[in-house]
This record gives structure tokens, sequence and C-alpha cells, in this order.
């Protein structure tokens, strides 16, 4: 196998702590192909013998799985994935445009990668983020409320290897190879950097409060949990305030 | 554990308002059947589990509700998932709308992207999609836009093609190769649309490659490989070096498509999408004609079925027999037909000019003249030794049989062509000759237990296997095996291994039989085996290597006495328990009678017509070597028998040599051909009517096939018998057969049961190994020459031995090892395995490893293990290749 | 047709009734700290002291019906488990949201994800499961951060693992992520990714609840019904059964999202209409009007303005011919080109149809190419119909409810706007200016000058 002795020492002693998660060896898989990604940068020949032969597997049974999921890259994957949502909904608020932009500005196709390995371009799926619209994923961190030249700005910037923030997520991008080894179950302790929630997501909550709006009162409720629930008026504008304004700001660009 | 046999409740429904009462559980699909309905489908097989995935045989159901009235099903349902239930009703396409509209929009989609090459398609014209698309298809196409299109074809094996454009996802080469097989060697890849089935190929997956030559052979030989190998000694993957030595070798997952089974794929596949290497393009299947015929390769008896065309085979298929090999037979019985019509078959008798030496072709009439008067000859000079080999039909065994006793006057006879002992014979002429059928393939279904000694199913019985791990997946059947080492196939089993080292095999059976524990490391699973066996229904199963470890036959008989477990003698040869029943032993005469047993002799002696027979047990194949090698004998009477078979082939070429007058009844030229002073040819089994006794002593008669003037042994032996105006009687298979059924059960004394001592168990020196070898079911046997592609599905020759022999050895995991003694020595690469320390195992007739040739050893013997040095091994798996 | 029995703090209308949602703008919600601090995990406290299946009857009660799409009632399906037999039960919940248009678990997960632990916990005592599983999707990298960090914490207070709170009672939670794969939400296909095989639906029977997970009784919940549990718990059945219609009860999470002022998350209670919903929102963006919505996502018939004023209810919904879904609003106003819209999903069913069964596999690969060229204008009348016909002989006929949802866009957009079809096929190409679909200018770029433009995410690379 081609990994040297350290590298596939390692890989084995977290192959075996995923394993250890499940009660059955086999359900590993999934996150062991993360894994894989997070050491080779897409799921190569050898990861996939190296799986097969942790979980007793054939290497069809294996490849089998990694043809299935689209998370699954079969060649080197640049440092950055830039994700534009071209379903339905995104696609028609402009997430067509900023693709064709972006197409042209990095002059790669879909699933293409810019010939410096920093950004591999893809078209995705709807991400769950439809009230950001349109969005893009880069590494799996939401975009929010995308334009052509917000997104082009931030390519250039992760081109030139400057920070960058993401709309809802932690403080700063890490590479492909790290966003793999946190889906592979190995957390980086980032969990308590960005908000809570963006503004789209607080607007009902909001219009809620604004109109003193509540589910009824529960009967059996214990009084002080209630009272607690019920927000502080200043605590409640203390997270929330940063994002929407941010957020009120892009919409009406 | 089986469950009991209970009643199984019964269910009342109708299909198409036709009443039918089917047993619980039954799905729609087969009740159907039964009542004469046919409903279309695709991944439907009865004996895969349902998968629902083609959705071709939708019907329209409705079921009675509490209140009895009934409620439609909102939507249409599969028949092939559907299970009955009562008071259901079920109308298909013959009386719905509904099923028929889903039905039609159903061929409609599959045939979207169908590519339109039926002309040239191998399946043309028995094409279950091409079927249904005449019968139930529209004429013309709505769709109008691009078909998906691959490359093909696509060699996943050296022997199966693969083309995806033809493939309908119906899942049943995968299901097959993952229930039945289980050799998951191929899979579905990719998704959607673009979904195919295949093994893993990077190029073809778009999977990029990392560094070159990252082979599974280097996994093997890692450090942490090795920590991890697994209970069968193989580490990392169970069999990984199982891989075939053919072009399917080359697949980097480092496990190709090398499934025994694989060919079943493609007669089940219900489209073009897998083909034969050897078939494809050779013919149309309304051109062939179809005849049932019986396997040859092994002693399973499965039903095949010949296709052929003018007189030549052009391939052969499962033949559907549920008592035996349900639809599956193993690829050697599929594939591995050629032989019978090599370029080196004999035609025209041939006898040794006595100037030039040489063979010439010459008349019947000529050839029986000299046969006849060199046995009278011989017959007055010291007699004449028959060894007729274990491959004939009954009829032609009895054949030999009677014409030794009758004939020759001898019983210096003996099938036996391979290591063989008189602890065997006993066994034999005691516990198998003349016990009909014994435990059956639905026994073994159905028992609590199975104990394999001295057999290798998979490699040695291929339809014993498919049925002990179909027993294993439907209710875990616990299945424990004897040998040196877990293989591949017991792994495959779920089975237990219980590790012997050759001639240790009788301490280990009479350990089991006394249920106590040993300081064997198994002695756990020693200690319960004994209660598991004593259960009702429990199955031992002996296979014919026992004889290579003296007193193991004799201590497996006694296992069976003290557990009353039933006990079956599993031989490797088609004609083997044929030969038994036919008397073709120095001690035995048919029906199980011994030679030795006046009123024994007085039996055949009234079936056969002739006053006296002779009372002296005679040699066995041994003795008459031996007795020939003596100049003891005047001449050899010998059937299809290969020297390299014979437990010391130099010394059997010798002995032939040397003997004043042999006679050759054979179907293609061989180095006994090559010695003999006459040779006469006879028929293939294809070629001839006959029967075999499979290892259940179950009856299979097969028709001549093909119509060819070549005669049968029986047939000839009668001619010679006319020569020398003595009387067979036996000219055709039917008489010789009923001949043989008029030796009705022997009530009297027989042999006795086998009481030989345990041999010594081998003792080694450092560098020294006792060897442990079978014949696996792809090698270099005769019987599969011609057919390069499924040699090439061969698994790798390797040697095997535990890691600590290695250690003092310093012998490297993967490099090669040599094994040698004073005759000879063979090179193989190495797979440590976990196994008895002090044992090396080898295929007993493999590429680059003939045991018999090379070393005239046999399990048990001693020889000398060297790391290696030349890459003979690796030129020899080019040659299969071809 | 049902009427909403919310009565909120206003008298009259429709009033939001925020319970899923509260905490999402508190300091850091997502933390045990701030969750304790509101009261969090002591409706798992006082539940683990009552019976499991009182727990299961109060769910049943309160007639909460699965917020993943389908609507099956929550509680009937932990019924649904035989009798405890000693062996291991399994609790899964479903978050691999992927829906188009469907985006409120994912928010829900990012602020506050205790309050699903704290769900799970509740349900997995009800159940008797002693291992649960959070099944969640691949693509929302900060989520797994937060679930990752909200398990810890929860088995370092104790909330999780051994003799929870001395009673005895363990519960491990395993965060397993998905990979790229729609069908996963199904929950057959989610157990079979579970059990690291390619994401392909189960043959029913037998349902999860006899044999899910490894063969073991298994409850598939999605993350808002779950996420509902704790609060039921606290307010009892009467309380949630009095929100939301008779047969649809409780809030839910309503997401809106496309044409409107406002999009973003809405908690009412089920039964409010999409005309009270975009009230709320702020309408649809200026200067445009209402042309076509989704109710529950792409896999729910489209809808159109004349019916704004259908109760977003289980009930309604299905008697106006369509489905409540995920209640995913996608809205679209009038630059929108519906062939388009309906191409681009079918692209979607296309690209994430799994394979396993002939009418999704060939059907939605088939419907993708006549609607592609319909709406480059190579298409004719007989198109139409083939279409129509098409998803005749998908719906109800394919493995599961991917196949049927493939055909909804495609029905329902041909029977509302039929004449569009026509006029792609009649000016052989689109009338729309998409531009003006988009919330910004810009200057559409000619595909010559796009690198790969003729791929599109669902392209079969074959």
């Amino acid at each position: 196998m081609a990994y040297d002795a350290q590298t596939l020492e390692k890989l084995e002693a977290e192959a075996a702590e995923i394993i250890s998660r499940y009660p059955q060896p086999r359900s590993a898989l999934l996150p062991m192909l993360h894994l894989v990604q997070s050491v080779d940068g897409y799921v190569s020949p050898d990861g996939i013998k190296f799986c097969a032969r942790m979980l007793e597997l054939d290497p069809p049974e294996v490849s089998a799985v990694a043809t299935f999921y689209t998370q699954y890259k079969r060649k080197p994957n640049g440092r950055y994935t830039v994700g534009v949502c071209t379903n339905t909904l995104c696609a028609v608020m402009g997430g067509d445009a900023i693709f064709e932009e972006l197409s042209h500005h990095l002059g790669i196709g879909n699933d293409e990668t810019t010939e410096d390995g920093a950004i591999t371009l893809e078209r995705v799926e709807c991400n769950a983020g439809c009230d950001y619209a349109p969005v893009v994923m880069v590494n799996w961190e939401f975009f929010d409320n995308q334009t052509p030249e917000k997104i082009t700005e931030t390519v250039d910037k992760l081109r030139a290897g400057e920070a960058v923030r993401p709309t809802r997520g932690a403080n700063d991008l890490v590479e492909f190879k790290e966003a793999s080894r946190i889906l592979a179950g190995f957390t980086d302790g980032r969990a308590s950097e960005g908000p809570a929630a963006g503004p789209a997501s607080l607007r009902g909550l909001e219009l809620a409060r604004e109109k003193n709006w509540e589910a009824p009162a529960q009967p059996q409720a214990a009084a002080p949990q209630a009272a607690e629930s019920a927000p502080e008026p200043g605590a409640k504008h203390s997270s929330a305030e940063a994002p929407r304004d941010t957020g009120d700001g892009e919409r009406k660009a | 554990m089986t469950s009991p046999e209970t009643e199984t409740a019964m269910v009342t429904f109708t299909i198409d308002g036709i009443e039918t009462t089917v047993p619980e559980g039954t799905l729609v699909i087969r009740a159907a059947e039964q009542i004469g309905i046919a409903i279309p489908r695709f991944c439907d097989h009865p004996l895969l589990e349902p998968v629902g995935a083609c959705r071709q045989c939708m019907v329209e159901v409705a079921t009675p509700g509490p209140d009895g009235s009934m409620r439609p099903m909102p939507k249409p349902q599969t028949s092939c998932t559907l299970v009955a239930t009562d008071g259901m009703d079920v109308k298909t396409q013959h009386s719905s709308e509904v099923a028929d509209k889903a039905q039609h929009g159903m061929i409609e989609f599959l045939l979207i992207n169908h590519p339109l090459d039926c002309p040239t398609c191998d399946k043309g014209g028995e094409c279950p999609l091409q079927n249904q698309a005449m019968s139930n298809g529209s004429a013309t196409s709505r769709f109008r836009d691009q078909k998906r299109t691959f490359a093909k074809p696509l060699a996943i094996s050296t022997q199966i093609l693969l083309d995806r454009e033809r493939c309908i996802m119906c899942q049943r080469c995968t299901r097959f190769q993952q229930e039945i097989a289980g050799d998951p060697f191929i899979d579905l890849q990719e998704r959607g649309a673009g979904q195919q089935i295949g093994t893993f190929n990077a190029d073809l997956l778009g999977f990029e490659q990392d560094a070159p030559g990252t082979g599974l052979r280097e996994d093997l030989t890692t450090e942490s490989a090795l920590r991890r190998t697994s209970p069968g000694g193989e580490p990392g993957l169970p069999g990984a070096s199982d891989q075939p030595v053919g072009a399917a070798a080359a697949d980097i997952s480092g496990r190709p498509f090398s499934s025994y089974f694989s060919g079943n794929t493609i007669q089940i596949c219900p489209v073009g999408a897998l083909t034969s290497s050897a078939y494809r393009f050779r013919s149309r299947p309304f051109d062939l004609v179809s005849s049932p015929a019986i396997g040859e390769h092994d002693a399973c008896g499965a039903a095949i079925r010949i296709d052929h065309r003018a007189g030549k085979v052009l391939r052969r298929q499962s033949g559907e027999d549920a008592a035996v090999n349900e639809e599956w037979i193993s690829d050697k019985d599929r594939f591995a037909f050629p032989w019978q019509r090599a370029s080196d078959r004999i035609t025209r008798p041939l006898v040794r000019n006595a100037e030039t030496g040489e063979l010439e072709p010459t008349t019947w009439q000529e050839a029986l003249h000299v046969a006849a008067t060199g046995l009278q000859q011989a017959r007055a000079a010291g007699g004449v030794g028959v060894l007729p080999g274990g491959r004939l039909t009954v009829e032609d065994a009895y054949g030999y049989s009677k014409f030794a006793r009758v004939v020759l006057g001898t019983n210096d006879v003996d099938f036996r062509s391979r290591p063989h002992s008189d602890e065997e014979e006993a066994f034999l002429a005691h516990a198998v000759a003349g016990s009909g059928m014994g435990v059956t393939f639905t026994d073994l279904e159905k028992a609590p237990v199975v104990l394999l000694l001295g057999l290798e199913p998979e490699d040695e019985a291929a339809n014993i296997w498919l049925r002990l791990r179909k027993a294993n997946r439907r209710h875990n059947l616990p299945v424990y095996s004897v040998g040196p080492f877990e293989s591949r196939g017991l792994h495959k089993l779920n089975g237990q291994f219980i590790a012997a080292a050759p001639g240790t095999e009788p301490e280990v059976i009479d350990a089991i039989a006394a249920g106590k524990q040993t300081d064997n490391a198994e002695g756990e699973t020693i200690s319960q085996l004994r209660e598991l066996l004593s259960q009702p229904g429990a199955v031992i199963l002996a296979g014919e290597r026992l004889v290579a470890s003296p007193g193991a036959l004799s201590s497996t008989y006694a296992l069976a006495q003290a557990t009353s477990a039933a006990l079956a003698w599993v031989p490797r040869r088609a004609g083997d328990r044929g030969a038994v029943e036919a008397g073709l032993l120095p001690q035995l005469l048919p029906g199980g009678r011994t030679v030795a047993d006046a009123q024994a002799r007085v039996d055949a002696g009234a079936v056969w017509g002739v006053e006296d027979l002779p009372a002296e047990p005679g040699r066995d194949l041994n003795g008459i070597l031996q007795a020939a090698a003596d100049s003891e004998l005047g001449g050899l009477l010998i059937g299809g028998v290969e020297t390299a078979d014979l437990p010391n082939p130099k010394a059997a070429r010798e002995a032939i040599a040397a003997t004043p007058f042999v006679l050759s009844l054979e179907v293609r030229a061989s180095d006994v051909t090559e010695l003999a002073d006459v040779v006469l040819p006879v028929a293939p089994p294809s070629e001839k009517q006959g029967t075999y006794f499979n290892w259940e002593g179950r009856v299979r008669g097969f028709e001549r096939a093909l119509q060819s003037n070549a005669m049968s042994d029986h047939r000839v032996l009668n001619a010679i018998a006319d020569e020398m105006d003595e009387y067979l009687g036996l000219p055709s298979a039917d008489i010789a057969l009923a001949e043989l059924g008029e030796f009705d059960a022997w009530e009297g004394e027989r042999i006795p049961a086998p009481s030989a001592p345990h041999g010594d168990v081998p003792k080694i020196n450092a560098g020294e190994a006792v060897l442990a070898t079978w014949q696996q079911l792809l090698d270099l046997g005769r019987g599969q020459d011609g057919e390069p592609y499924l040699a090439g599905t061969q698994r790798q020759p390797v040697a095997r031995i535990s890691p600590q022999t290695a250690a003092a050895a310093s012998i490297i995991d993967g490099a090669l090892i040599e094994i040698a003694n004073e005759h000879g020595k063979i090179t193989l690469p190495v797979v440590v395995t976990n196994m008895p320390d002090g044992v090396v195992w080898v295929p007993t007739r493999s590429h680059g490893s003939q045991v018999r040739e090379t070393l005239c050893g046999d399990a048990g013997s001693v020889v000398q293990i060297a790391a290696g040095t030349a890459p003979e091994a690796a030129a020899d798996q080019k040659e299969v290749v071809a | 047709m049902s009427e909403n029995k919310q009565t909120g703090s206003e008298s009259g209308g429709a009033t939001l009734t925020p319970v899923l949602s509260k905490r999402w703008d508190q300091t850091e919600s997502w933390t045990l700290d701030s969750y304790v601090a509101d009261g969090g995990y002591e409706q798992f406290k006082a539940a683990i002291k009552m019976e499991p299946g009182e727990l299961t009857e109060m769910v049943k009660s309160a007639g909460l019906r699965g917020r993943g799409g389908a609507g099956f009632p929550t509680g009937l399906k932990w019924s649904f488990l035989p009798p405890p037999d000693g062996g291991p039960r399994y609790l899964v919940v479903n978050a691999d949201e992927a829906e188009p248009g469907t985006c409120k678990d994912i928010p829900l997960l990012m602020a506050d994800p205790h309050l699903l632990i704290e769900g799970m916990a509740i349900t997995s005592y009800a159940i008797g499961c002693t291992h649960a599983f959070i099944y969640l999707r691949g693509e929302v990298l900060h989520v797994h951060r937060r679930l990752m960090q909200a398990i810890a914490d929860a088995r370092e207070a104790g909330y999780l693992g051994k003799d929870i709170f001395g009673t005895g009672f363990d519960l491990e939670i395993t965060l397993h992520s998905g990979a790229g794969a729609y069908i996963c939400g199904e929950e057959t296909a989610l157990l079979d990714s579970l059990e690291g095989r390619r994401g392909q639906p189960r043959l029913k029977p037998p349902f999860p609840a006899v044999a899910g997970l490894y063969a073991r009784p298994t409850v598939v919940n999605n993350v808002e019904s779950i996420a509902s549990v704790p609060s039921i718990v606290e307010g009892g059945s009467d309380w949630f059964a009095a929100m939301g219609t008779e047969k649809s009860t409780g809030y839910g999470i309503f997401s809106l999202s496309g044409h409107v002022e406002r999009p973003g998350q809405y908690e009412a209670p089920l039964g409010i209409t999409l005309r009270e919903l975009l009230d709320m929102a702020g309408g649809i963006r200026s200067g445009h009007e209402l042309k076509f919505w989704t109710p529950g996502g792409s896999s729910t018939p489209i809808l159109t303005a004349e019916h704004l004023d259908v109760p977003l209810d289980f009930e309604s919904m299905a008697s106006a011919g369509s489905m409540l879904g995920t209640r995913a609003m996608q809205i679209f106003d009038e630059t929108t080109c519906v062939v388009r819209a309906v191409s681009r999903w079918t692209d979607f069913y296309a690209h994430e149809s799994c394979g396993k069964c002939t009418p999704c596999r060939e059907g939605t690969y088939w419907m993708r190419l006549v609607l592609r060229r319909i709406e480059a204008g190579g298409g004719t009348e007989e198109d139409l119909d083939t279409l129509l016909d098409m998803c005749d002989n998908i719906l109800g006929r394919a493995f599961c409810a991917l196949g049927d949802g493939a055909t909804s866009p495609v029905t329902s957009s041909i029977e509302y706007f039929r004449d569009e079809y026509r006029a792609h096929i009649t000016e052989g190409g689109c009338p729309f200016d998409h531009s003006k679909s988009a919330l910004f200018s810009y200057t559409p770029r000619t595909t010559s000058q796009v690198a790969g433009s003729d791929q599109l995410a669902g392209t079969v690379g074959a």
C-alpha cells in the first residue's frame, strides 16, 4: 500500500475509533471514506483498498459506495470546493448567473479545478439555505445571499491565501482535507465560532417578539422555566443585531 | 439450527379470478406460475431473494378489510415481492388495465436506453427482454433523444464479458455472487442512470491512480497487515491470495472476479449484458440442440445441458434439478468441455509396430485381434492387472469388473488411480459399497451440523459447497472442518476451523469422538462437537483425501458410530462411487460382495453364468504396478488413467513400460497410451449413454448427446471378449445397468470395519515441513484442456506456511518458497497463513506445483523448505493466461 | 376545510407561535449553558420519571405528525415497535434535509442542537433505545461541529452516557455523516446508508419498526418531529393539540423562500395560509406578483395564486391536489419561467435517482431530456402528452417516493401552465429574460464564455 508506515498507522488508529462508534463495523464506511479524503484529498484507490481491508469487504463493495455519493471525489480536489447551488430556486434567484460568472472568472467548468489547485468549481443541489438564496457553499460552509461580485471576490481571496469568513459558520474557512476530517467525526473545536442564526432564520421570531405573539401558555409548565424562556429585552437583540444588519444590507444591494 | 418439520399453514386467494391455495409466505408471482399464469419479470429469480427492482411484474391487488369488503391497494404491486394472503384478489395484465398499462410503461422505460443490437447479441433468441418487447412492447418508440452509451464489452474476467449498455439493473448477477457464491467481486457502481455493474476498476470509474504498482501483494506484506491476520490466517482480506492468474488478476483491487461459479451469472442474466468469452458470437440459441447430461468433473452429478450444433458442443448450461444442483453448476462443469474434442483425441485403433516401435492406426478387426491375443498370452503368463480409473460410467465400470473376473480370471483390479490403502478398501467395502442412497444434498441442507474431514468442498465437490452455504445462510448451519488451514471456502461458510497437521487427523478425530478437552488450540470447539454430532440429522462428510493419513478413516468410522451421525464418503471423480458399486476393487465384487465370501462368489457366478470365480483377493493399484515392475504380471489393461494422478507417476510409468503387454482404452493420447502396445479409442461422456452414481449414491443417467461411432468402454471390452471367444454379454449400456441391478443388496458378511492403527506423526527437523495438499477446482487437470478463458480464472498457485515456520526458515510473506525432497523441487509464492507450524500447503496439481510428479509424494510427506529464488512460479502463471 | 384554532395574544388573525425557534436569538444559544439556563433538559428529567408507555401515549394524543413531509403520526410510529426482546432497539434521527426548498432543520440544529438531543433522550427512553443515531447530511460543516460539541457536552454533563440521573437508563448518541445523496432522506435508504451501504431503499415489509437498523426494531423520525417532543412533554398533549387544525395539530416551521420581501423561517400553527404568511413576510418582492409556489418542497405539486387561502395543513393541501410536505414554500413571481424551473427540478431528480428501480432511473433520465429540449425550443406538442404519460407510468410504480416526487412538478406545471410550455414550442425557445428573476442585475454571458456550461448537476457522465 502506498501509505507510508506512519500515515497507515494513524489511519488505522482513526479508522478503529470510527468503527468503535457503531454496533457493526461496516457502518463506519461513509465516515472512513471522508477520512481517506482528509488524507489524500480525494478517495484514492489505496483508500478504497484500505477501507476494504479494515472492514473485511471486497474493494468493489467499497467503490460501490464511494461512487454513489457525490461528496466523494475521485480525483485530487482543490483546497476549496466552491459549490454554487443551481437547483431551481437558487438558479432563478441568480445562481445560474453566479456559476457562469465564476466559471468565466476561473476558466473552469463544473467539477474542474484551477491549475493552482486552489478552487474546485461545482454545481450543487439544494443545500437547505433557500431563505438565503442565492447560496454558495465553500467547503460546505454557508455563503448566503451571494452575487457574482461577492463570490468572485471570495475566490480571489482564497486563491491569494487570505482568510475568508463564511456567513454562517466558523470564523474562517478550513481547507478541503480538514473539512473532510470533521465529516469523519473528528472535530476541530470551532463549534462556538460564528452566529447562532442568520437574519432570515430569525425573521419569524423577531416578528413574533415585535407583535408579542407566543404559543399558548403551557398549563402544567413549571413557572420559572416559562419566565426564563421569555427573553430579556436586552438579550434578544445582542446576538441577532449584527447579522441582521448585514442581511438587510444585502437584500437592498 | 433447522426448524423442525411443521405443518405449514395454507392461504387461499384468487389470481385473475382463479382460486388457488398455496403455503403461507408464497409470493404471488410463484403462485401464479403454479396455475399457469405468466407474469413478465426480469429481476425475479426463484432461488434469489426478492428485490423488486425492475418493476416489470406489476399486478393490481385488493385485500379484504376487517369488515370483509374488498379494499383495492392504491398502487399496483410487484408480484415478485408480494406475499399472498387469504382472500387477496390479484389481477394480472390479463384482467387488469392498470397492470397492463404499468407493464407496458415499464418495458418502454427498459428499452429507451437499450441498444438495438439484438441481431448481434448472444442472448438474441433466448432473451427475456427481447421476448417481452416482442409480445408486450410497442411497435414504435416514443423516445427520440440520445441513448445512454457505454464502451463495450468489458472483460470482468477472462471468462465473463460485460456489456453495460444492455444491462437492465436487475441485479441477478450481483445477488447471485452475494447470496449464492459468496464472492461479491462485482457490485453496483455509480448511481441513477449512470448506475452499472462492475468490479473495482479504478480507470473505468474515474478514480485517479496513485503511485503505480500498489497491488495487494504489498498489502499482505505490511507489518500491520500481518498483525491483523484474520482467523482464516489470510492477512487483510480473507482469501486475498486466491486471485486468479489470468487477465482478471490485473484488476488493481486484488480481488478480481475469480468466483468458481461466475458462469451462472451469464445464464441467469435476463439480457445479453453478461456473455462468455468462449461462446461469444459462436451461435444462435435457435440453431442449438440441447441434450440433458450430467457433469463429469466431480462426484456431485450436477444436471447440465449440452447445447450442440452439427455434432459440435458450443456451450454447456446448468440443468435444473432441485434435489441435486438446483440451478447452479461450477465453472468447471460449465466451461470445461473442449477436452472431449481435443486435437489429441484418438479416433482410430492403434497398434504398436514391432519394428519401428511406433503406434500405428489400424482397423478395429486387427486391433481387436492383437488385443485379444495379447491378453490371452498375458493371462497365461502371470495374469493381467486391470486399472480402469475413476472416471467411468457405472456401465463401463461394471464392464471392467466383469471382464477382470470372467474373462481375465483375476481380482487384480483397482479403480483408485490415486493414493489409496487397504484401510480405505476396508472402509469402502464395509461402509460404502452396496449401501445405496445415503446422505443427500437435502440432508445437508437440513442438518443441524456438518463436519468436513479431508474435504475442501469448494474445490473438490462444488455443489456440496453451494448447498452448505445455502444452509448456512438460510438457517446458520454450523460447519466444522478439520484441515491444515481455514480456506476461503470455509470462511464463506462461516465455518469453524479445526487445525490438524497432516498425519494428526486421527488424533483430532478421536479427540472429537472422546468429546473431551485437548491441549489443542481448538480444544473448546472439539469438546462441544461430539454433542452437536449426536443430534439427529448430523452429518460427517469424509473426503477421499483422508486415505493419506493412516488411521483417519478408521477413526472417522468410529466417530460416526460413537455419535450416530450420518457418514458419507465424498470422492473426487464422477465414476468413483459407481466403481465401488461395480466391484472395481481387489476384494470386492458388485453390490458390496466380498471376493473372499463363497456365497458372494456364487451370487456373482449366477449373474455372470460362470461356475467359479477367482477366490483370492487381488492386488491393489500399488500392488499391481509393483508386480508389473517385478515382471510378475503378463499384462495390464488400463482405462482412463493419468499417471500424474498416481502416487508415484515416475515409478508407474516404469512399471507400465516393463510390462510385456499393455492394452489402453482411452479417449485422448496420454502417457499411458505412449507406453501401450494396443490403444483402443473409447467415447467421451458426450458421445455415449451412461450412468454415474454421485456421492449420495444417486443414480444419474444420461443419454448420448452427440452422434459418433465412438464406443463406450464396456462395448469395446465386449468386442475384445468376443475376439477371445469369451462371453461378456454387455453389448449395450441398458443391458449392463440391468445386469448390475441383478446384484441385489448383499445381506451376507462384509469386510470388517477398518481399524487401522494411527500412522506415526511425521517428525521434522529444522528446515523441514510436513506436506499438506489438495487439488484446486481449476488446475492442470486434463479435463480442463483447451479452455484458456477458464484457465484464466484459476486461483494463483501459492504455498502456505505459518508465521513461525516462515520466520524459522526466514521466508518472507509474498516472496518465493522452495519445497524440495530427493525427487524434485517446487517453487511458489508463499502466503503466510495462520496454520499449524511445520506444515506447508501447496495445490496438488497446479502450475508450478505438481506434487506427485515432482515430489513423488503426498500429504504427510516430509519436505525441505527454504526461501526461493527462481522465478519459475511467475513464468508458469503467464502460460495460463494464454 | 379546517379552521385555525390557535388564539394568540392578538385577537383574530393568524399569529406565529415560536416554540422550536424561540431560542434561536439567544446569545450562544447552541451551548449547553444557554440551553440549561432556559430550562433545558428539565423535560427529560420529568419524562424519565414517567412510564415509557405514557410518553408514547402523550405524543399520540398530541396528534404530532411527522415533520419530514409524509406526516405519519409520530406516536403511532413509536407504538409499532414490537415488545422488547432484550435485543437492541434504535432511534435514528433523519437530519438529511435535502428536499429542494426545505431549510428548517439545518437552522434549528445550528442554533439549538440541545433541543434535538433532549428530544432524542426522551424518545429513546420512551421506546427503550440505548444507542441513537443522527444521520446528518454531509454538506453542512458547521452543523456537524455544533452537534458534535453538543453531544460531547451533554455526555459530559451526564445527560447522556451510563446510568443517566442514576435511573439506570443508558444512552449513547452517534452523529453519522452522509456524503451527498438526496435519496438518503428516504428512511430505508437512510438505514442502508447508515449501515455503510449504497443509499438505496429497502423492501417494505419488513418495516423499520420491526426490522430496521441492523435488522432490529427502529424508529426513524425527522429532526423537527423529535425536537417537538420536549415541548409536548412540557405543555402536554392538549396544549399541543390546541394549536393547528383538528387532524394537523400543533405548530411547525414554515420556510418562505424566493421572490418574497422577507424570506425566512416562520413558526406557526399548522393550518395558517400562504396569504397570512406572505403578509408577515412583507409580501411578494415589490412590483411583482405571485406566479406559482411549492407548499412543501419540489416534490409537492406546485400551486398558484388561487391557492393563497388554502390552509397549510395535511388535509387541505391534499384536497387542493398537492401536499403539505415539509412546509417549504418556494415562491416564484411572474418573471420566472415555469419550464425552466421544472426542467431544473427534473435535472435534480435525475441526478438523485438512486438507480434501483426502472421507472425512476429511466423515467427521470427521459423526462430530463425531453424537458431540456422543450426549454431549448426543440419540443413538440406530443412531447407534453408523452411527459404526462411518462409521469403516469412512474407515479405509484416506482420503488419509493422519489419517483412520485419527480412527477409532481411536471404534471402540476403542465396542468396550470400548458400555454407557457406551448410558447416554448411555438416560439422555438424560452420567452423569458432570466435576468429579471435574479436578485441582482447582470448581463447574461453567451455560453461560449462559460467553460463546461453544458454541464449541469445531474449530468450522467456516460
